[in-house]
């Protein structure tokens, strides 16, 4: 049989994946790959030019995303996607850039980039696959491990209180906050089809089962457990103030679109205000980039 | 390498005063450099705030970022967009950028990083003048890799260098450093800019085969791997992992191996055409002093005294510190009696110089912990020692 009769043997997405790169290395049961999926479909949908769309990952689990998305990817170094994907915004306006990468690398080790970025409205599209603890490593304590949560450097559970990003996000300045989880995959789509038109800092939180260092660490059984409890407690509320957000263990999980406002992005504000100051003498930036 | 004219937007062509971090900018923006990110810190403030005041109507972005960490990183991502990119940091920035250093390295971005030295460790002194940062620019990030640092002695020179900087950056791919110091970059002096057209620039190294060939990092002949931007439709992949010329990673030793060599050879294999050195009668040496930045002009003026003393002293500026000229020093220490080396450190490029002399002549360090140059006769003292 020829390859191209085999269709129920390709992957729906094939076109927009590494092929030569695939099997992946994510565990089964793991949630990131539904996640990237969603990506692919926003992409589909969004008719965008996947020419002008770049992706840029940190390190982790989710770190891998960029190495096996087709599209112009960087994997950069822990925790600094965010501020190359900034250098490499401004350099070239006219490109779509997204930062996919885990709790730990936006929200741990590059917590002070992901802060600014949305302060200074930077226009990036940040998705957070956020599986509450390091997996890459072995499953260590993280920024969003809920209390009480069981991880390889929390062995008599966590006691540290956790972020709720999308209140961070919000607070320092996100145009556009979500959060979902690896269940809510046609929303997640959805999201990013509406940061795709949008231009300003969103920020895309999914949650996501991680089945083998998570959930057996904490005896939550396996993937399909880790979607029956995303199924019986999450709970869609839409403009949901953002600091009633806080994630319980194995509590409830509110999701929904929280944030979505217009406000101009750094390079708006850098010509509306250069230009203003300095008058004809100012060199307009970006617009048609040069 | 496609050579190109300077874009006269940039260059303020004239006869200025100006001081060494003043002229780093400027050199930087006659370069073509339309990106830097930045992070303040004594002594190298004042490029970022040259930078910042004339890059409005030169047509760029200056963003000052949240730390040191993100101005690198950011440098790394307007090179992959394709802007030409700088920072400029001191010690304790220079640390923290020592990270995507590495990164840089590995994805073979073309950038220019300048440290104008302060004296270390830690915060050390912030205000006073350094050399302590010379073997840090070369070994700073973890693993095997090679850079291009370059040391000016002048304003003057702060400017011709960032330009030669910004080009070797782009002959290799690689990151280029301008290792200034806190006395040269707050020194006042005749800054002349010629021309936009008199300034040659290298134009970066574009591919142009067919979409789906392009490898970011097959080298060429030169060893030197054809670039494309982001936004141009080849749907790259790069990774800080040990990857093939795919780009792709690849986690064993053979690659590793492959990857690794590359890096270093790349620079090592193309040193004779990096290199250069000033030289100041060293044919009738049986001296000769060997220095950098700052310290070269506190040298010559020891220098003039030890040949008024009827002492045969040759000198040796190095112009490029990274890569060393060993083969150089080697030659030179079959014939010569001794190597003197002042450095405002405790100790640096002098064990560069023994392990090219290999013992075939010794080399003599006059330290200096920082703070201040050298005593002229301090230096002298140590040519008159080592001559007797």
């Amino acid at each position: 049989m020829k390859e191209e009769d085999r269709l129920e043997e390709r992957n729906p997405i094939e076109d927009l994946l590494r092929m030569d790169r695939i099997p992946h290395i994510w565990c089964p049961g793991c949630g990131i790959g539904t996640v990237v999926t969603s990506f692919a479909e926003a992409l589909r949908k969004s008719k965008i030019d996947l020419d002008k769309v770049a992706i840029l990952s940190g390190i982790g689990c989710t770190g891998r995303v960029a190495g096996y998305i087709k599209l112009d990817s960087i994997h950069t170094t822990h925790g600094r996607a965010i501020p190359v994907a900034t250098g490499l915004k401004l350099a070239n306006p006219d490109l779509k850039v997204v930062v996919f990468s885990g709790d730990g690398d936006i929200a741990g080790i590059g917590g002070n980039h992901f802060i600014h970025a949305a302060r200074r409205n930077m226009d990036l599209i940040i998705i957070c696959v956020n599986n509450f603890n390091y997996a890459m490593t072995g499953g260590q304590v993280a920024p969003t491990t809920p209390i009480g949560g069981n991880a390889s450097t929390a062995p008599y559970g966590n006691f540290e209180y956790p972020f709720s990003l999308p209140y961070l996000a919000e607070a320092c300045g996100a145009t556009y906050v979500a959060r979902w989880t690896a269940l809510h995959l046609r929303r997640v789509t959805k999201s990013i089809q509406e940061a795709f038109k949008k231009r300003g800092f969103s920020f895309i939180e999914v949650i996501t089962p991680c089945v083998t260092l998570y959930a057996r660490r904490n005896r939550l059984g396996d993937g399909l457990n880790l979607l029956k409890y995303y199924y019986e407690k999450s709970e869609i509320q839409h403009g949901a103030d953002t600091r009633t957000l806080d994630i319980s263990y194995q509590g409830k999980l509110i999701v929904g679109k929280f944030v979505d406002k217009e406000k101009p992005t750094f390079l708006d504000c850098m010509n509306e205000h250069l230009a203003k100051v300095l008058g004809d003498k100012y060199q307009l930036y970006g617009v048609n980039n040069e | 390498m496609k050579k190109v004219k300077a874009d006269p937007k940039g260059v303020l062509t004239g006869s200025h005063y100006l001081d060494g971090d003043y002229a780093l900018a400027e050199g930087a923006l006659a370069a073509g450099c339309r990106f830097f990110a930045g992070y303040p810190i004594t002594p190298s403030t004042e490029t970022a705030e040259r930078f910042s005041e004339r890059i409005p109507m030169v047509g760029g972005v200056f963003i000052q970022m949240e730390d040191e960490l993100a101005s690198i990183a950011a440098l790394i991502g307007a090179a992959w967009g394709g802007k030409k990119s700088m920072t400029v940091t001191s010690g304790p920035g220079f640390s923290l950028m020592m990270e995507n250093i590495g990164l840089a390295c590995m994805l073979e971005t073309p950038l220019v990083i300048a440290n104008v030295q302060r004296g270390g460790p830690s915060t050390g002194l912030p205000t006073l003048t350094g050399q302590q940062d010379m073997m840090q620019v070369k070994w700073g990030s973890h693993g095997d890799y090679k850079i291009i640092a370059l040391s000016p002695d002048s304003p003057q020179e702060c400017f011709d260098l960032t330009i030669e900087a910004f080009n070797l950056s782009e002959i290799y791919r690689v990151p280029t450093f301008v290792m200034t110091d806190e006395c040269v970059g707050h020194m006042h002096e005749k800054v002349v800019i010629p021309p936009a057209e008199e300034i040659e620039l290298v134009e970066r190294k574009w591919y142009s085969g067919p979409k789906n060939e392009y490898l970011p990092f097959k080298p060429d002949k030169d060893m030197v791997p054809f670039m494309v931007k982001v936004g141009d439709g080849y749907h790259f992949h790069i990774t800080g992992l040990t990857h093939d010329e795919h780009g792709y990673p690849v986690i064993n030793a053979e690659c590793q191996d492959v990857c690794v060599r590359h890096l270093n050879d790349k620079i090592t294999n193309n040193a004779d055409k990096i290199i250069r050195i000033e030289e100041d009668q060293i044919d009738t040496a049986e001296i000769v002093v060997i220095s950098y930045g700052i310290t070269s002009r506190v040298t010559t003026r020891a220098v003039r005294k030890a040949r008024e003393a009827g002492i045969k002293v040759g000198t040796i500026r190095l112009i490029t510190v990274w890569p060393f000229p060993e083969k150089r020093i080697k030659e030179l220490a079959k014939k010569v009696k001794a190597f003197v080396v002042p450095e405002i450190n405790y100790g640096q490029v002098v064990h560069e110089v023994e392990r090219s002399a290999a013992g075939q002549a010794p080399a003599i360090l006059v330290p200096h912990c920082g703070g201040w140059v050298h005593d002229p006769d301090d230096i002298l003292k140590a040519i008159k020692e080592a001559a007797k």
